[in-house]
């Protein structure tokens, strides 16, 4: 009944097109990618707003957005508490949603990736998801807890909808399993370097190269590489290696380096965290 | 729902029950699951495998656990004849070693070297760190630390039995944090460690292994009936939390169309308010913990705290099993307050001598609303699925007594 369905057999509607356009982009640059996490929402909307409008100048060449979620599985300490901190400031999804709107208004060309977990969605109707998501001008979703074995519940039918639907490769995904993860995949995939959750330990230059060969030997799509990447040396290593290098909760420590003690941000906050973001991208900007 | 010519078939091969179930799980857990479940369905079909279960139920546990016509309660709710299945009386005092012992089996099989758990009242913290301890393999047991405070003597039984008690923060501090970090933990150590999850909930195919195991306590039952009564009996009822002594008393039954079976969840300080742990009777389908079910949530899908006195119902879901069965019909699922719960746990004391968990203290505390009403040859069999010493502390504090 959930058996993986081939990508050949969706006819649906067309994509964005900014994440094929932005990483024809970096190759046409000959660089590697910047990719960003933040958390929708944190520390809250205002200066939330700021940050996200910051990031593109900052040397983001993707965004990707968290969608708050209270018990994020994969998460590691840092994007918990950042979740924790949205939501307790009001965020939710249909927020998030709203905050892609409103950046699409100043900015055209950045990806925006949405990623998180099945039950926001789950529980705002898939179907009435994908329009709004559409809607907003976001590109591609990374839903952690959704494997190729539950394809029909969301992956499916955002193809369908011209969503495109980012999955997750792990070193664990061994090359007999390898086909049926990137079967439904569009954008890029996201290689998790390291068997663990978010911000907690990184994995060796060679694995990771060895990791990255063995994909690009199933598929044509850009990777980018996630996971334990927290410097600007990290980043320059990474980007001469994969397609992009994904950065997440060394920015989202950042945030939390600059909120007093009941989480509300500091002044200096938006600016301390984009030049940490600057720093970042001049790994892979030279 | 189209009628059913079973209601025992279930899981479908994807891990469904109808809606429910599935594999909602992160990628670098996936080829795990997938072994686990390679791995059970080879088992299951292993004669070998079922001797060893079955000697440990024995001579390890105390299996059979009786099955116990309760006289004195039976005489004073002057109504139904009540019975107990006396799952409190397994090694450990509480019906979770059936499910420890079946997937620390399957853990060894698979050449697993270490052992993780979650626990909320710490009943199955015990029973994993005792069949750790059995089979020497390292046992690292997550537990809310508020879970922690509440029951002391169950965090010390498993020290005891050398087990490491990682206290969680995160979130609320309880059962469902615990569950996401030993998730977290299992992410980061999928190639030596087995995750023994203590309920029929959980990514495919926990909650039909979880069920399978727990199963022995309605096959046992069914037979102990036929010979006491010579027939089997008229209501099943049972306490749910994540769900797995209730299923195993039901799942042997589900065929039998003369038997009701009621499943009795924590309503807390009563389901209209916010401080209940009434899935079913309080919450809407969702995915959280690996599968689809019902689960407390507020309209953005961010689930919500769960309030139960006893901390082994405290849990924001439910087993898919059960929400597919609740769906159907097939079930009826109640739910019993704090109060009527501390009420029932008293009379069970006084009238039988019988200390009951506050688990199914909950059950008994729907018998005695349906009891009195109930014909002389209306046969209650009841799942006394723990014993209550690790509760008198909880039940001392809310009578405002002082030990």
């Amino acid at each position: 009944m959930n058996a993986p369905v081939a990508i050949e057999s969706i006819t649906g509607t067309a994509d964005s097109g900014r994440i094929t356009k932005r990483f024809a982009a970096l190759k046409a640059e000959g660089r590697g990618g910047l990719v960003t996490f933040i958390t929708a929402g944190d520390p809250d909307a205002d200066t939330f707003r700021d940050l996200l409008s910051g990031l593109p100048d900052a040397g983001a060449d993707v965004i990707e957005l968290g969608i708050p979620f209270s018990d994020p599985m994969a998460d590691g300490p840092a994007i918990q508490a950042a979740s924790l901190r949205a939501l307790k400031a009001g965020a939710n999804l249909r927020k998030t949603l709203d905050h892609v709107r409103d950046f699409r208004k100043s900015d055209d060309d950045t990806p925006v990736i949405l990623m998180g977990y099945f039950n926001p969605i789950y529980k705002y109707g898939v179907e009435k998801f994908l329009a709004d998501f559409k809607d907003s001008g976001a590109d591609g979703l990374i839903i952690v807890d959704l494997p190729p074995e539950e394809d029909l519940e969301l992956c499916i039918p955002a193809l369908e909808a011209g969503v495109n639907f980012i999955r997750l490769a792990t070193p664990t995904t061994d090359d007999a399993r390898l086909p049926a993860v990137l079967k439904n995949t569009s954008g890029f995939v996201y290689y998790v370097s390291i068997l663990g959750i978010t911000g907690t330990k990184s994995a060796g230059n060679d694995d990771i190269q060895f990791a990255v060969e063995r994909l690009k030997r199933h598929t044509d799509l850009p990777i980018a590489v996630g996971f334990g990447i927290n410097s600007a040396d990290a980043v320059r290593d990474i980007g001469t290696i994969a397609d992009a290098a994904v950065v997440g909760s060394a920015i989202v420590n950042r945030i939390a380096a600059d909120l007093d003690n009941d989480s509300r941000a500091k002044p200096g906050l938006v600016d301390h965290v984009l030049s940490f973001v600057c720093e970042l991208a001049s790994g892979v900007r030279g | 729902m189209e009628p059913v010519n079973t209601y025992r078939s279930g899981p479908d091969e994807t891990g469904h029950f109808g809606i429910f179930g599935g594999r909602f799980v992160a990628e670098t857990l996936m080829p795990l699951i997938l072994a686990v479940e390679e791995a059970y369905e080879t088992a299951k079909s292993d004669p070998a495998f079922e001797a060893k279960l079955t000697y440990l139920f024995k001579h390890y546990v105390g299996r059979p656990s009786p099955l116990y016509f309760a006289p004195r309660l039976t005489e004073h709710f002057d109504g139904a004849k009540i019975y107990f299945k006396r799952d409190e009386l397994n090694h450990t005092g509480a019906h979770k070693i059936n499910n420890c012992l079946g997937q620390i089996l399957l853990a060894k099989r698979m050449g697993k070297t270490r052992i993780i758990a979650e626990t909320g009242a710490g009943q199955h913290g015990v029973a994993t760190a005792t069949v750790c301890a059995l089979f020497d393999l390292p046992c690292v047991v997550y537990m809310g630390a508020t879970d922690i405070e509440r029951q002391k003597p169950n965090v010390f039984r498993m020290k005891l039995l050398g087990a490491e008690i990682v206290p969680v923060t995160s979130g609320t501090a309880t059962l469902k944090d615990a569950m996401n970090d030993a998730l977290r933990d299992w992410v980061a150590n999928v190639e030596t460690t087995f995750y023994i999850i203590g309920t029929a909930a959980g990514p495919h195919p926990y909650p039909a292994m979880v069920r399978d195991f727990q199963s022995i306590i309605g096959i046992e039952a069914k037979d102990q009936m036929m010979e006491a009564e010579g027939c089997l009996p008229d209501t099943l009822v049972a306490c749910i939390g994540g769900g797995s002594n209730a299923i195993g008393l039901f799942h042997p039954f589900l065929d039998d169309s003369s038997v009701e079976m009621h499943g009795v969840e924590a309503a807390g300080k009563g389901v209209t308010t916010s401080k209940h742990a009434a899935s079913l009777t309080g919450g809407s389908p969702g995915v959280l913990h690996g599968n689809r079910t019902y689960l407390l949530q507020n309209d953005d899908g961010q689930i919500l705290d769960a309030h139960s006195i006893s901390a082994g119902l405290d849990y924001p879901g439910i087993g898919p099993e059960h929400s597919w069965l609740y769906e159907s019909g097939r079930v009826k699922y109640v739910s019993a307050t704090d109060d009527e719960a501390l009420t029932a746990f008293q009379l069970c004391c006084r009238k039988e001598g019988i200390i009951p968990a506050l688990e199914p203290a909950h059950a008994l505390a729907h018998v005695s609303r349906i009891a009195p009403k109930l014909p002389k040859d209306h046969i209650i069999c009841m799942n006394m699925c723990g014993r209550g010493d690790k509760d008198i502390f909880t039940v001392a504090d809310a009578l405002g007594e002082v030990i």
